[in-house]
């Protein structure tokens, strides 16, 4: 169960990368789906998006699997800026 | 979490990788062992230059010892003419005049700033600040330093590095600290029984008492400036979120600037020259409304043009969030176009709170200090982290009798020669002021690069010497470094402590007193090490005196 070599490079690498795209994910989604002007909604996604960060990087080593991390912080990711996109582009 | 046996506590499982077993409290102690380790003086050096960076202003005007007392509670008509004057002679054809207000502990003298100025006109540069005697409306000649100013500006700017690469760097360190805080706090069960517990003269349980302290103490605090610190910096490190909805270029960015920051009212330049209104009158309105000397600064768009805007910006003193508020005049008419209220919306509302209380500048003297030593808790917390992985791995080492790793000898001199080298390196710092020859060239960048080279040679020395000798050497070091700083103040210039008293220069008075007690402190620490010295018999083998070896930083030699 140790961890080492390059599941444990796979892992460092999801937290830092894949937990970085998580949060910028969430930000873009708040900032295309929260009732306010775009300015602000992105603002509300900015402050926010950090705690996003510091949480994916904990699930990260609390679950210890590669692909399962990978797969659970890249799928979200990939729909919540998508979704955020589109409802932004049905607001506006 | 303190009374778990050893092997189950920062270090995850009892393998010696240090790799959790399996569980969650297991994995979230490897994962606080490893953020906290990677970036850890990074974290230190981001730390102590903040802290000292809550008394930027004070150690500026100490490294200016040519300057005179503040000078707060200047008449604000007259000092914004004088500034106004200043700025016709210094800055025609500008696309921006800013008056500086002496307003309070953080404006200390009258300034200008400019950009966009005529160089064709007359004027001495395109942009350039200037710090002008209110009494006489000349600029203020003093030494070049980078002051308190650079010292706090390192903490999220490093040296030199480019912007970039500094943001990276802290960023992420920002970030392995909100994570190690966090982790911190999940493996940390007992967090008010602990708060009681302290175990001196216990090795390694001693230093996981002193850190767990450090770190509850101030808890709300770290947390406070660690996720503030974030969200400072949020636009350069989550770009995409705005640019998602703006676009990537540096035109949108600006839109979204100004969409959600920039007071309402402003206009592009008209191209026609207008007179700019006097001042008196605006400064009237604006004193009325926010009462005397509050007026922290006069913000000029487009002088002299017809689309000439004027933002008067009032002090921040009265607010825990960044930001007073703002009052937009036409700068032709006199006309008050907009009051602008701090908070714009309750998104700008927040991020001005963190901001605000990340800066501390509302604070008064006592909160200030409260504020100082929070820091300093900080510091410690992240220090005694340190020393804590390097004491539990010499333990486990020296049950084996095995020698120690290169991973462990570096932690270790690493600890010694930032935790006790960085602030040797700021003291070098003050002593580059004093002593670099006030007129000679390029003195500001001198005195930095004397404060780098000091922490080099200091990690060099922790490099050279056994752990033990390292650690008291170098707090004896620092001792002498800070404690003599007030002598050398005496020696240097003609303000020295007695002066200050008298003249009730309190400013001057902190400064000296402040680093007199920490070389006293680090004097006491140095001999307190001392006393803890492993004896050395006959065939060099190191054998525990009184209670344990263990309990200075290095462990064994």
């Amino acid at each position: 169960m140790g961890l080492t070599g390059g599941r444990l490079a796979s892992l460092v690498a999801a937290a830092l990368v894949g937990g970085y795209a998580l949060a910028t994910a969430v930000g873009i989604f708040l900032g295309g789906i929260l009732p306010m002007p775009r300015g602000e909604a992105a603002l509300v996604g900015n402050l926010l998006s950090f705690a996003v960060y510091a949480g994916a990087v904990i699930w990260t080593f609390v679950v210890r699997r590669p692909v399962k991390v990978w797969l659970g912080l890249m799928i979200p990711a990939c729909a919540l800026v998508t979704g955020g996109l589109l409802l932004t582009g049905q607001a506006g | 979490m303190t009374r778990t046996p050893v092997g189950k506590g920062l270090g995850g499982s009892p393998k010696a990788d240090g790799s959790p077993a399996g569980g969650f409290r297991q994995a979230m102690s490897w994962l606080h062992t490893w953020v906290g380790l990677t970036l850890g003086w990074v974290l230190f050096f981001i730390f102590l230059t903040g802290t000292v960076g809550y008394f930027d202003t004070e150690i500026d005007r100490w490294m200016q010892p040519e300057l005179p007392q503040a000078q707060t509670g200047l008449n604000s008509t007259d000092t914004a003419q004088v500034l106004l004057e200043r700025l016709r002679v210094e800055a025609p054809g500008a696309d921006r005049w800013f008056l500086t207000l002496p307003a309070g502990r953080h404006q200390p003298y009258p300034g200008i700033f400019w950009q966009g100025a005529s160089t064709k006109a007359g004027a001495s540069a395109t942009s350039g600040e200037l710090q002008v005697n209110g009494n006489t409306g000349e600029p203020f000649s003093a030494r070049d330093t980078g002051g308190g100013q650079l010292l706090y500006q390192m903490h999220w700017r490093l040296h030199y590095l480019s912007r970039t690469q500094a943001d990276i760097i802290v960023g992420f360190a920002t970030m392995f600290m909100l994570v190690a805080l966090i982790t911190g706090i999940i493996i940390h069960k007992k967090i008010f029984r602990d708060f009681f517990t302290f175990r001196p003269g216990k090795g390694q349980r001693s230093w996981l008492d002193a850190h767990n302290v450090l770190s509850v103490v101030a808890l709300p605090f770290h947390l406070m400036i660690t996720y503030s610190g974030l969200i400072f910096m949020g636009f350069s490190y989550m770009p995409l979120i705005v640019a998602a909805h703006y676009g990537v270029d540096d035109e949108a960015r600006q839109q979204f600037i100004s969409e959600v920051f920039d007071p309402p009212g402003l206009m592009g330049s008209a191209g026609e020259s207008a007179p700019l209104i006097p001042l008196d009158d605006l400064i009237a309105v604006a004193e009325e409304r926010w009462g005397e000397h509050r007026i922290r600064s006069i913000d000029i768009r487009h002088p002299g043009d017809g689309n000439a805007r004027i933002i008067f910006y009032e002090n921040i003193e009265r607010r825990v969030a960044s930001g007073g508020e703002r009052l937009i005049f036409d700068g032709v008419s006199g006309e008050l176009l907009h009051q602008v209220p701090p908070a714009t919306s309750a998104a700008k509302g927040a991020r001005d709170l963190f901001v605000g209380l990340h800066e501390g500048l509302f604070a008064p003297p006592v909160l200030r200090w409260l504020f100082f030593f929070s820091g300093l808790l900080g510091s410690g917390m992240i220090a005694t982290g340190l020393v804590l992985w390097a004491v539990k791995r010499r333990q486990r080492m020296e049950k084996k009798h095995s020698l120690p790793h290169l991973g462990l000898r570096l932690v270790e001199k690493l600890n010694v020669g930032t935790v006790v080298g960085l602030p040797i390196g700021i003291a070098a710092y003050f002593w580059a002021n004093r002593l670099l020859p006030v007129a000679s060239v390029g003195r500001a960048d001198w005195e930095v690069h004397l404060m780098f080279l000091a922490w080099l040679m200091v990690l060099i020395h922790a490099a050279c010497r056994p752990n033990h000798r390292a650690w008291v050497e170098q707090l004896a070091i620092a001792g002498l470094a800070f404690g003599l700083l007030p002598l050398l103040n005496l020696l240097t210039t003609d303000r020295g402590l007695w002066h200050s008293l008298v003249a009730n220069d309190w400013v001057f008075v902190g400064f000296d007193l402040t680093v007199l007690i920490v070389g006293l402190m680090s004097g006491w620490a140095a001999w307190q090490v001392w006393q803890k010295r492993p004896l050395i018999d006959a065939g060099g083998i190191a054998i525990k005196q009184g209670r344990s070896a263990q309990e200075f930083p290095g462990g064994q030699l």
